[in-house]
């Protein structure tokens, strides 16, 4: 049963006007199996995702399920071959309910049994351990139970496929494991799962065998247990493996003593963060840490007024300031880097160049333009000197891949040269290749003398970057850990012991 | 040369409005060869093309208002022709206080005072979508039910007159000048518009709210100021398009001046090529859709539709219009064209194949030995 091929891909080219997405790529999916697929951002997977799902036409190749030749012209097409699709941004509607969105567009009639269908999707939830209601509204879930709803909906879909597209990136470690399990029962069915994320521990710990892309064409299959983690990275970046493990350790600023370049006391806002207080040195480079929902992102968008601040005074190089909206914060030399890159970051029709040049020219003011060719001169410095990829300046930002998207946010702050700059969850959703380089230029930021804090729902690599870790539970801070030699079991074991 | 490349992106947004407005002038021309011809009567041009810029002055101006308007808050203003109507009948009053002794100043300062007018209900309109959030079509929907009724109020009595000598050349044309004056003011007042674009961040800040309003606040915009300010801008539009109405119709109807103008208007920003749901605007567009739907008022008249049936007949043009505008026909179209330029280029890559593979092969060969 394990060796039977369920869907094979041969040949598949995509080309986009001045892009070649895909070039003769193969793809073997069996039935029963756990099959990544691997690759930095801009390699080619999501175009061949969306090739197998029917929203793209291959220009070359040929695509069988089950033996038989099959041609998509539409996603509906795909469906009907029992091909089940759970997105990285999810695609449910946040204004329904819980078993509307479930069920939504399935009926085949045109009236609905309202109780019918949420005794299913009560059913359902419970069974796959979905800590939600069917009648609430989606919204008011939070964004990973979202995901696990939208996954729902693609199994219940008697599906023999199922791409799950970083279906656990906005998950902690509790729910990765249920939806695992999940995956595991699914496989046991015979279900064919193709997995695509940029945790290579997820890929190790749930993958049979790992398919690795590199610009649009097929670098080779493998199997997981036969392939280091170590190469399975070389692979995927293409450069040697002395490359990927040369990252150095930042050594935390000598000047302890001196004034903090921003301080705040019993700072609160109207998100809901306890009041707090919090210090950075200069050229330090220091992290909240804590799970989902703990208030990291909460305290940050305190510090920066992006949320209302409600109390507390704020300090900048121990002089007090005033910071009630974010160009307060802008004009203080603060820079913001949002963790919803789509919902609060990029402005997604506008070019690249518009989108680098924004917060510099906000700062400048609503009188003062930046000439055209200044805004070139300064577009062009950044794409090249954060090797974003685009095919040009005024290429609308979100026709980017979502890892140099966030280097265009990158650049947005870098441009406005901060003092301090806040990354939350700056490596999200982002290929190795990029997550490293975004890594050393945090790095190489603090040697220079700014200020950063790094978030990240991965803690070793907040590990790799930041001397001292904030660490919050439940909306509060509940103690500081700082150090060279700091592992990851030293922050569980405090998160878990509430502090001390 | 990226700079004209960037241009012409902008310019792709103008297929629509130009290729309607061809279009309607190859008809024109089929109807008689004389379309283009302009003749001098009195010292002033005379002819189809000076009419149509004559008459759609107003609606130039309004449609560069909505054009803002719509980009930044994601809705309409249906007040438009009622914020007209009560500032040109506040203009009206002024100028009828000053008698029989109008001078250009008494003019000027009308016209000023209508603008503040303007103004202060393009504030009244911003501070309820803005502050209140109540949506644009709703938030002016109050004006558009009671405005006429305040112009009313206003003039005091039914339609008063204005009998001056300067209002009337400013609705018709100045002696001595060739071209009449609502065309020189619209000209003046789009020249006006392309140095604020110039000269400040507007076109940014209203595209960046428009677009996503979370990450321009987090960018130091406030999207409650800029969606005011554009609301400001509206009633200015407003004013002035009241104060070229009333004096080329030199006199104050408060019943029928700007008329259901906000429709045109609205029509004029989908035509230029603009999302109604906001976001990225074209002003190019929203002038040239406004010149054609007067053209197109004009030639139905010209084809002697009868004038009942004239807003029939707009409508079906309209409908076509927009059906083949819409994104599903534009991806078709775009579909065929690509399709057509892959057979092409498939030809000559064939060629190349077999060269290409052999340097893929040698450069893979060569990376593997490095990591070793």
């Amino acid at each position: 049963m394990l060796s039977e091929i369920i869907l094979k891909m041969e040949g598949i080219s995509k080309s986009f006007p001045g892009v070649r997405a895909l070039h003769n790529v193969d793809f073997t999916l069996r039935r029963g199996e756990i099959h990544a697929l691997m690759g930095e951002n801009g390699a080619g997977k999501s175009t061949l995702i969306k090739i197998i799902t029917g929203v793209y036409e291959k220009d070359a190749g040929q695509i069988t399920i089950e033996g038989r030749p099959v041609q998509f012209k539409s996603p509906q097409d795909a469906q009907n071959m029992g091909i089940g699709t759970v997105f990285q941004e999810i695609a449910l509607c946040p204004n329904l309910t819980v078993a509307e969105n479930m069920f939504i567009g399935r009926s085949r009639s045109n009236f609905v049994k309202w109780k019918q269908m949420n005794a299913k999707a009560a059913e359902m939830l419970k069974s796959l351990g979905i800590p939600a209601s069917p009648t609430q509204e989606l919204a008011s879930c939070s964004i990973a139970v979202q995901q696990m709803i939208a996954i729902a909906r693609a199994v219940d879909m008697d599906c023999k496929i199922l791409i799950l597209d970083e279906p656990t990136s906005s998950l902690d470690e509790d729910e990765v494991q249920k939806l695992f399990a999940l995956m595991r029962e699914l496989k046991a069915r015979g279900v064919g799962i193709i997995f695509i994320t940029h945790f290579i521990d997820q890929v190790y710990e749930i993958s049979d065998r790992i398919t690795v892309l590199r610009n649009g064409e097929l670098i080779g299959e493998y199997e997981t247990a036969a392939l280091p983690q170590i190469e399975l990275i070389s692979k995927m970046m293409g450069k040697a493996l002395s490359d990927v493990t040369a990252m150095k350790k930042h050594e935390p600023p000598k000047a302890e003593n001196s004034v903090p370049i921003f301080e705040a006391k019993e700072l609160s806002s109207a998100a809901g963060v306890k009041p707090f207080n919090f210090a950075i040195q200069k050229g330090e480079v220091n992290g909240f840490a804590g799970l989902l929902g703990s208030g990291r992102s909460e305290s940050v968008r305190a510090i920066f007024a992006a949320d209302k601040v409600t109390g507390g005074e704020v300090k900048i190089n121990g002089k007090r300031v005033k910071i009630k909206t974010p160009l307060d914060a802008m004009k203080q030399g603060i820079g913001y880097l949002p963790e919803d890159r789509k919902g609060d970051g990029i402005i997604d029709e506008l070019s690249v160049r518009d989108n680098i040049i924004l917060a510099l020219q906000v700062m400048k003011g609503f009188f003062k333009p930046l000439s055209w060719k200044q805004t070139e001169e300064f577009a062009h410095q950044f794409v090249e000197k954060l090797e974003i990829k685009t095919p040009s300046l005024n290429t609308p930002i979100k026709s980017l891949s979502g890892g140099n998207q966030q280097k265009v946010i990158l650049a947005r702050w870098l441009l406005t040269h901060p003092m301090y700059l806040i990354l939350d969850e700056p490596t999200r959703g982002i290929d190795v290749g990029t997550k490293v380089e975004i890594q050393k230029l945090v790095l190489k930021l603090a040697e220079e003398g700014m200020s950063l804090t790094f978030i990240s729902s991965e803690i070793d690599e907040m590990l790799r970057v930041c001397s001292r870790l904030i660490v919050m539970k439940d909306r509060e801070i509940i103690g500081e850990l700082s150090g060279m030699n700091l592992t990851e079991q030293d922050v569980m074991h405090m998160i878990a012991q509430g502090g001390k | 040369m990226p700079r004209i490349k960037a241009h012409f992106d902008r310019l792709s947004h103008l297929f629509l409005p130009l290729s309607v407005l061809v279009i309607l002038i190859v008809i024109n021309l089929i109807k008689g060869a004389d379309y283009f011809r302009i003749t001098m009567v009195n010292g002033a041009f005379y002819g189809n093309i000076p009419n149509i810029l004559f008459g759609a002055s107003e609606l130039v101006i309004l449609a560069i208002g909505m054009t803002l308007v719509t980009a930044a808050s994601r809705g309409q203003d249906i007040s438009i022709g009622e914020i007209g109507a009560i500032a040109s009948a506040i203009f009206v009053q002024y100028v009828l206080r000053a008698g029989s002794a109008v001078t250009l100043w008494t003019i000027l300062a009308g016209f000023l005072i209508s603008c503040v007018a303007g103004l202060l209900i393009g504030a009244f309109n911003g501070t309820l979508v803005s502050f209140f959030r109540v949506q644009p079509m709703v938030a002016t929907l109050i004006l558009f039910l009671g405005g006429r009724s305040i112009a009313f109020i206003i003039d005091g009595k039914v339609s008063p007159i204005l009998a001056n000598e300067i209002s009337n050349q400013i609705g018709t044309v100045i002696p001595g000048v060739p071209i009449q004056t609502p065309i020189i003011l619209t000209a003046v007042f789009i020249a006006v518009v392309v140095v604020v674009l110039k000269t400040t961040n507007l076109r940014l800040y209203v595209e960046a709210v428009g677009i996503n309003p979370n990450a321009a606040r987090l960018n130091g915009i406030d999207p409650k100021k800029i969606i005011f300010l554009t609301f400001l801008i509206m009633g200015v539009c407003s004013a002035v398009a009241g104060f070229i109405a009333v004096n080329k119709a030199g006199r104050h109807d408060s019943v029928n001046l700007l008329k259901f103008i906000m429709m045109d208007a609205i029509l004029a920003v989908a035509l230029g090529g603009n999302s109604l749901g906001g976001g990225k605007f074209s002003i190019t567009g929203s002038i040239i859709g406004a010149y054609t739907i007067e053209i197109l008022n004009r030639t139905l008249l010209r084809l002697e539709v009868n004038p009942e049936a004239i807003k029939a007949f707009k409508a079906v043009f309209i409908i076509i219009l927009m059906v083949i505008a819409s994104p599903v026909v534009r991806a078709f179209v775009r579909k065929v064209v690509d399709k057509a330029k892959t057979i092409v280029a498939a030809n000559s890559v064939r060629k190349t194949v077999g060269l290409n593979k052999a340097v893929f092969f040698i450069t893979d060969s060569s990376a593997g030995k490095k990591e070793e």
